[in-house]
């Protein structure tokens, strides 16, 4: 017999079988592999519908319209029984604008608005830049958004069509010309602090001539001091400016060409006003400070490796307690009584330091991450420092330190409540405490946390979600 | 491999190292090298590994720091003066065993990105240039693409190219082809050896003998950080003198 074979004909492709496709596959592989497995995935199920059947009928006897928690008990008694327990949201609905806005004036709440809506807007460039057709549809739902939540608070009619008006045109720019809406993002910080605190317009102004006075001597000096020289020179110009200058120009600049807002008091602001205004300038600020210390710290300059060293290791080795209770307590011992330093403004000081130092590791892992000959085909190629760093060493750094500095954010966010402790009105102990200290609530206890909680939850899934976004964009090793 | 028409030496000084020492740490690397390249010289450097060869090259564009004697390149000196090392790291091109291209970047920002910031070029000049090397390296279909999904022949001929965009008068290649894999090589070499008939200065620590052959004017052998033997190709593979050489070249040939 022979071992001769000749196929003669081809065999087409068959469908696998039953048990190896479509969802029978998934369940056998997920969830019954073995009977262990089955056994847990049993279990598992077993104990979801007891949590579902246990707190399902406390989320369907909601309330959403009352004045009391006695009311909200007696329309759930009325329509359950006697014995139904039930979620009195009606509390949410009454003490809404207070977990939102804190004791901000009811009259200027446009003001709140519009900085969220322009946060919005400034972050558009920064967060998908290269990403048109998401920047676009950002700035709609924005635009859209802050018109009607603008006709819901109380604002002159001129001021509600001039927003409406603003709000149009920036999304009409950001269409257009994306790129121009990056001066939004670097005007934001300056225009926000305006907006919210109030005060004359030349105040702020003042501020961003620093700035502006800081570049300039930069570009200048530059090419004949270097640029060590050059940026020193400039921050001590730009330091004499803020506390020498600057107060004068802006008070007679006010004298003569009068024009600001009604000023609000830092104690007014509470709610999730104030854990967005300390989380989002935090984290604004701690990443180019973050990343400065990490640079610091990799420096072979003794002076600026040890400042760093001792910054970051001092910085993480307190509980941010005892800093938020330096700022509110301690600061003001060493400051000449006459100073007024705003309690919010020390606050977001010392939670920014608190977040850099964190930032700062998180970046030097990342920074370890890189292969040394990253730094000297940079230096090979005649960049110099500052360059090789920007162009270089840091795209790669931060993309590889992405989920870190999220992680160092995310936790930066949470840690906002616990400004609670130096008397600022958070909104998950403050209002909360407030809300159930009226005689109308007393006795709510789940509903408020639940809210609070779930905002929280949103503000933080959404950052986790866009620094995924972020590294499936940023993958370049293989499409 | 073989290019017998002889290429041009002028007796214009590129380099000259006199009396150089480093050390790492205490550990004495390189001692007392003397040397001086002629614009258009090839040279080629080769030696048993730790002899120094690559340390000497990286020292001409001051990625590693010489602790004694004299560097001139181009008629600027090498000292700590960060000014002369930029205005040298920008005549000099230099070329890695790891290639080191920029894996966050396309392969035409890899080219342009130092022109634009170094040079100061316009971007879109920059670019025809980068497209011009590109060409001459045979791989302009690949421009759009990341470092990460090029064969590591087209990355080292990319590397090539990068350094050549910022139009340098020297070229360093730091053994350009060992991490290669061998059907890779002759590709790399290949564009090697084009840059040397256009007359660039190139100075090349490796061990592709039959490159040295082809176009080197000098082989220079090294041993424990010193210059052992240097000589014209021919009479260095063929009448070597110290028995270091000797024994060397009857390793890396022998087989």
């Amino acid at each position: 017999m022979s071992d001769t074979f000749i196929r003669t004909a081809m065999l087409p492709p068959q469908l696998p079988p039953v048990t190896e496709r479509g969802a029978v596959k998934w369940v056998r592989e997920n969830l019954f592999s073995s009977w262990l497995n089955a056994g847990l995935t049993v279990l598992g199920v077993a104990a979801v519908t007891y949590l579902v059947w246990l707190s399902l009928p406390w989320l369907i006897h909601g309330v959403w319209n009352g004045n009391s928690l006695n009311e909200c008990r007696a329309s759930i008694a009325a329509n359950f029984g006697p014995d139904a327990g039930g979620a009195c949201w009606a509390m949410i609905h009454a003490r809404w604008y207070q977990f939102i806005y804190g004791f901000y004036p009811p009259e200027l709440y446009w003001r709140p608005v519009l900085t969220a809506a322009l946060m919005f807007v400034a972050l558009t460039p920064i967060l998908f830049s290269d990403n048109r057709r998401v920047a676009a549809i950002m700035l709609a739902a924005v635009a859209v958004l802050t018109i009607l939540a603008l006709a819901l608070v109380q604002m002159p009619a001129w001021l509600f069509v001039l927003c409406s008006l603003g709000m149009t045109g920036l999304f009409y720019i950001g269409t257009e010309a994306p790129g121009r809406l990056i001066w939004v993002s670097l005007l934001y910080p300056f225009l926000t602090f305006w907006l919210l605190w109030g005060g004359s317009v030349w105040t702020p102004i003042m501020a961003l001539a620093g700035f502006v006075l800081l570049a300039q001597c930069y570009s200048l000096l530059n090419a004949r001091l270097g640029v060590v020289l050059a940026t020193a020179i400039g921050i001590v110009a730009a330091c004499l400016w803020w506390l020498l200058v600057g107060g004068i120009v802006a008070a007679s600049a006010q004298a003569l060409l009068p024009f600001g807002l009604v000023p609000v008091e830092s104690d007014r602001f509470g709610g999730f006003l104030l854990s967005f205004v300390i989380g989002v300038s935090s984290i604004a600020i701690s990443l180019p400070i973050g990343i400065l210390l990490a640079l610091g710290r990799q420096s072979n300059m003794f002076l600026i490796h040890t400042l760093s060293v001792g910054f970051i290791e001092f910085i993480r080795g307190v509980p941010l307690i005892t800093m938020l209770f330096t700022a509110s307590l301690l600061l003001q011992y060493f400051l000449p009584p006459q100073v007024q330093f705003d309690l919010i403004l020390r606050v977001v000081i010392l939670v920014t330091f608190f977040s850099a130092a964190y930032n700062a590791e998180v970046i030097r892992g990342g920074l370890a991450a890189l292969p040394r000959g990253q730094f000297e085909a940079a230096d090979a190629l005649g960049l110099d420092y500052w360059q090789a760093q920007r162009l270089i060493v840091m795209p790669q750094a931060l993309k590889v330190s992405i989920p870190g500095i999220v992680s160092t954010f995310i936790g930066l966010f949470k840690d906002t409540t616990l400004v609670t402790f130096v008397g600022l009105q958070e909104p998950l102990r403050g209002i909360t405490t407030i809300v159930r200290a009226d005689i109308n609530w007393k006795g709510i206890y789940w509903e408020p946390y639940i809210f609070v909680g779930a905002i929280f939850f949103a503000a933080c899934f959404g950052m986790s979600r866009y620094s995924l976004y972020l590294e499936r964009k940023l993958k370049t090793d293989h499409h | 491999m073989a290019n017998p028409a002889p290429l041009p030496v002028t007796d214009e000084i590129a380099i000259q190292i006199t009396a150089m020492n480093k050390w790492y740490g205490s550990f004495h690397v390189l001692r007392d090298i003397n040397m001086t390249v002629a614009r258009g010289e090839r040279i080629v450097i080769c030696g048993p590994s730790g002899s120094g060869k690559s340390t000497l090259i990286r020292c001409i564009n001051r990625l590693e720091e010489h602790q004694q004697g004299q560097i001139i390149v181009d008629g600027t000196e090498l000292t700590s003066d960060l000014k002369n090392i930029d205005k040298v790291r920008s005549e000099v091109g230099m070329v890695f065993q790891h290639f080191n291209l920029f894996p966050h970047l396309t392969i035409l920002e890899n080219l342009t990105l130092a022109p634009i910031w170094v040079r100061k070029v316009p971007r879109r000049e920059a670019e025809e240039t980068a497209m011009y090397f590109l060409n001459k390296v045979k791989i302009p279909e690949q421009a759009a693409k990341y470092p990460g999904q090029l064969s590591g022949g087209q990355q080292q001929r990319v590397a090539i190219a990068r350094s050549l965009c910022m139009r340098p008068r020297i070229m360093l290649f730091d053994e350009p082809t060992s991490a290669l894999d061998p059907e890779m090589i002759k590709e790399v070499l290949d564009t090697m050896i084009e840059l040397a008939q256009d007359g660039m200065t190139m100075l090349c620590v490796t061990h592709e003998m039959g490159f040295a052959q082809a176009v080197a004017n000098r082989v220079i052998f090294m041993d424990q950080g010193q210059i052992v033997e240097q000589n014209e190709p021919k009479e260095f593979f063929n009448h070597p003198k110290s028995d270091r050489t000797k024994l060397f070249l009857s390793q890396i040939l022998g087989h």
